[in-house]
């Protein structure tokens, strides 16, 4: 469940932001996560909940953007769409390939009052 | 808020100790917990000692309490909400603090490995032997993860090595800000070698960088052989891949061919080291790919 620590990196990347837009509330939360990060974003929305009690996200809509994962093909160069990170090539069959999309864990942006 | 549980309790329970330290960090949890009482007959008399804290809903009438309540004045003004952009990777304050460490590292000329596995693929077996074998011809450092106990730092500090343990309590990883603690706490030398026993765990170490120079997963030849798919993360993020426990390929139904192509799949670049670390077989290329490392 490292999801946990996650869920707090993002409590505190907001608070600080919050502190320093003299924010009273944060209403709304919107993240990149992507398919290939390591994290599970039901498990984050487990995590989230125990972790934005007494906090100023507390009550916080949290929007997850799901971001597919894409590669390009490091032998026939072309690109395509993964699940996961051990799957072949489509066009060539080949494992060779580097992830351009899809690592992505962000916090886009917050909406505060 | 604890980092790990999720409890109420700030993350003070991770504890960084050397062999025969104390552990002066015990702590117990309390609990916040809400109560809903409803009374409707207004009659009763109740008396609180908790010490937690706790608010109430009534319901139909009113009585007063003789313990203490927060108040909270609030304004009913509506400001407009608005839009923040802020695009910051959620890793960010880790990989800040692992890329100092990693300065610090280089800087010294220490030389650092994360070891990671599952439990019992017999990382701590695979230290030990290592450094009672080269021991002569390099300094070596030990930081432990585990969630509980003092075992493996204790086996480890009978070789000799300097060693803390760092007890993660309910943690399911190491994170580089324990890193940074740990090695003020071993006061490591220069032209060493610095090596870190991650929690035995396939999953979440996989997200968090120490500051190492390189990463190293251990598998044995009883786990499954798809591990590799399974658990890609770890498996991307490592540099070298020790298949252990090769003495017992005559009893099992491992196929380390298969395992090096899952592997492989997931991480080109992955370099393998068969080895038993019981009989010694293997060991040799291990110790090469070690020096060979350190030197660059």
């Amino acid at each position: 469940m490292h999801e946990l620590s996650i869920a707090q990196n993002i409590i505190e990347i907001v608070e600080e932001h919050a502190a320093k837009m003299k924010a009273r509330h944060v209403t709304e939360i919107v993240l990149d996560i992507g398919a290939v990060s390591g994290v599970v974003p039901e498990n984050l929305e487990f995590a989230w909940e125990v972790s934005a009690k007494n906090t100023v996200v507390e009550g916080a809509l949290l929007k997850i953007n799901f971001i597919e994962a894409k590669a390009v093909c490091l032998e026939c160069k072309k690109e395509f769409e993964l699940d996961d990170i051990y799957t072949m090539c489509p066009h060539c069959g080949s494992f060779q390939f580097e992830i351009i999309q899809g690592k992505e864990l962000k916090v886009k942006s917050i909406k505060i009052e | 808020m604890c980092g790990t549980c999720g409890c109420g309790q700030p993350d003070d329970h991770i504890t960084i100790r050397k062999p025969g330290e104390e552990n002066h960090h015990e702590h117990t949890h309390e609990f916040e917990h809400d109560h809903d009482h409803e009374h409707d007959d207004g009659k009763h008399k109740h008396s609180h000692h908790h010490k937690f804290k706790h608010t109430h809903s009534h319901d139909g009438h009113e009585h007063s309490h003789d313990h203490e309540h927060e108040h909270h004045e609030h304004d009913h003004e509506h400001s407009h909400s608005h839009e923040i952009t802020i695009e910051q990777n959620i890793m960010h304050k880790n990989d800040m603090l692992a890329e100092r460490n990693r300065g610090y590292f280089e800087a010294k000329n220490i030389f650092t490995l994360n070891l990671v596995s599952s439990p019992g693929s017999g990382k701590t077996s695979l230290l030990e032997r290592t450094i009672n074998d080269l021991k002569n011809e390099i300094k070596f450092y030990v930081i432990e993860g585990d969630q509980q106990t003092m075992n493996d730092a204790n086996r480890i500090s009978a070789t000799g090595a300097p060693v803390v343990q760092i007890n993660t309590g309910n943690g399911c990883h190491l994170d580089a800000d324990m890193i940074s603690k740990a090695v003020k706490k071993l006061d490591v030398t220069e032209k060493s070698v610095l090596v870190i026993e991650n929690v035995g765990n396939l999953v979440c170490p996989s997200l968090f960088d120490l500051g190492e120079s390189k990463r190293v997963v251990i598998i044995s030849v009883t786990e499954g052989e798809d591990k590799p798919i399974k658990y890609p993360n770890m498996f991307m993020t490592s540099h070298l891949c020790i298949i252990n426990k090769t003495d017992l390929l005559p009893y099992v139904d491992f196929n380390v061919g298969k395992t090096k192509e899952y592997a492989l799949r997931v991480n080109h670049h992955l370099e393998f080291i068969e080895l038993s670390v019981k009989t010694g077989e293997g060991m040799s290329k291990w110790y090469e790919w070690l020096k060979k490392n350190k030197a660059k």
